[in-house]
């Protein structure tokens, strides 16, 4: 009980004193997670959507092996990307390991299946109220995925959002790759973990309630700016 | 404007799971009066509009239209679909997809809106729109891009007469301005206020048709005196 009053107390003082560490690391997971997830987005949306209304031969294999891989362990996947832009791996040669840029792209793999499995769930349910419509309406395949990537991002915007959940809260996988360097590619998750290690548990605490509260405003930012409630204008 | 009637319906079948759903059907459509198609429930009707439109896939046989233009028909569904858009937005869809200029856009919305009495509702969310209402804009939507053609599937089910009334009228209006209805419907006294042919099915096939006025004071076959009755029909 004692640590957890100590974290709520150095997390109050880490906040308003607008520590420049602290600043410096949030700011870090923001574009981070923020990057990661834009990119992740672009690539997983309309890959739901294109599942949710194109037929082929193994489209249900690649739909199961999508679901599958939202169960994919980060530490693994932060090992194989670790190989991947290692010296003696294949693309070693760009430098990638343990810059921030590294750490998007592990971040990028682990989020991509998730938002890809809800993003197609929302648009298949979406798909079958307006299959007959929008066939009826002789639109082509890029109009009708357009349409309802449009019509569904409210549901879109929920899969977007258990995205940002999953990869802001990752340790594991940008440990290995980004090896949580001072100022370089410390951030949140991995300075808690820093921090539990060396048994100073209060700032360990602390930063995950600056974590948490993150969290929470960039969620609430992104449902109140997508107007998920309200009515538009046309 | 190249004409897309007469329509030859030439032996078509429709089967489902090696079982049929219609035909053989074998049927000429000529420019002219509406035509309404009646029937029992499950003899047929919807499929027979769905296969003309062609969202519905035919088994054997052929549909061949004098000049097959796909953007120049439209379907109103028993139940109505519409965008999760503004209502406005709704009416919009079509001509966009047409690629149809934002003024000549906001202009035939803005008419279409105050003729089926919805432009105080413009900026509502469609899918709060009652069922009347939400059937009132499927068909201005189906109507704004002036199809050559226009099919109905028993639109006014479900309504009150008022709405029913309202419906009708508008129908009759565009009926007279040149488009060619085709409508199934269970409403005996609709499909005498409207048809000008009618089409009578009966366990998938075309089991009588012609000249309405003929058709509902001398019914020739006895399922369709009966049908006509009011008695079950199988």
């Amino acid at each position: 009980m004692n640590d957890i009053l100590q974290g709520l107390s150095a997390a109050f003082w880490l906040v308003v004193s607008l520590d420049s560490e602290l600043i410096d690391i949030s700011l870090r997971s923001l574009r981070v997670t923020l990057t990661a997830l834009v990119i992740s987005c672009i690539i997983a949306v309309p890959l739901g959507a294109y599942l949710a209304v194109q037929r082929f031969r193994y489209r249900r294999l690649v739909i199961a092996g999508i679901n599958a891989l939202m169960g994919l362990p980060p530490v693994v996947v932060g090992l194989v990307v670790y190989l991947l832009l290692s010296r003696s791996g294949p693309f070693g040669v760009f430098g990638l390991l343990f810059t921030p840029t590294a750490m998007i792209i592990a971040q990028v793999i682990i989020i991509t299946p998730l938002i890809a499995s809800i993003a197609h769930q929302a648009i298949r349910e979406l798909w079958a109220e307006y299959h007959d419509l929008l066939i009826s309406l002789n639109t082509t395949k890029w109009q009708r995925i357009k349409t309802l990537i449009w019509d569904g991002r409210r549901n879109l915007l929920t899969a977007a959002l258990a995205g940002f959940g999953r990869a802001i809260g990752e340790v594991g996988a940008i440990m290995i790759v980004g090896g949580n360097i001072d100022n370089v590619t410390r951030v949140l998750t991995t300075a808690i973990a820093l921090e539990t290690g060396k048994g100073d548990f209060a700032l360990a605490l602390g930063l995950g309630f600056v974590l948490i509260g993150l969290s929470m405003i960039v969620s609430i930012t992104i449902h109140s700016l997508s107007r998920t409630e309200r009515e538009g204008r046309w | 404007m190249t004409q897309m009637l007469p329509l030859t319906l030439t032996d078509v079948v429709v089967r489902r799971r090696g079982k049929r759903i219609i035909g053989p059907v074998t049927h000429r459509l000529e420019q002219g009066p509406p035509t309404i198609v009646i029937g029992p429930n499950g003899s047929g009707k919807t499929t027979l509009l769905r296969v003309i439109h062609g969202i519905e896939r035919i088994s054997t046989g052929q549909v061949n239209w004098t000049h097959d233009a796909p953007d120049q028909q439209a379907f109103v569904f028993q139940n109505p679909i519409v965008l999760r858009r503004t209502v406005a937005e709704n009416l919009a869809y079509p001509l966009r997809l047409a690629g149809v200029d934002k003024a000549e856009i906001i202009s035939r919305v803005t008419t279409w809106l105050a003729r089926i009495g919805l432009d105080a509702l413009a900026n509502t969310a469609a899918t709060r729109l009652s069922g009347g209402e939400r059937q009132k804009l499927a068909i201005a939507r189906a109507l704004i891009r002036t199809p050559q053609v226009l099919f109905l599937d028993e639109p006014c089910a479900n309504l009150d007469g008022h709405t029913t009334r309202e419906i009708e009228a508008l129908l009759s209006e565009t009926a007279a301005a040149g488009t060619r209805l085709i409508m199934a419907t269970h409403n005996m006294g609709q499909a005498r206020r409207l048809a000008g042919d009618v089409i009578f099915m009966l366990n998938g096939k075309i089991h009588e048709s012609g000249a309405a006025n003929y058709i509902m004071n001398t019914p020739q076959t006895s399922e369709l005196k009966s049908f006509f009755q009011g008695d079950i029909v199988t």
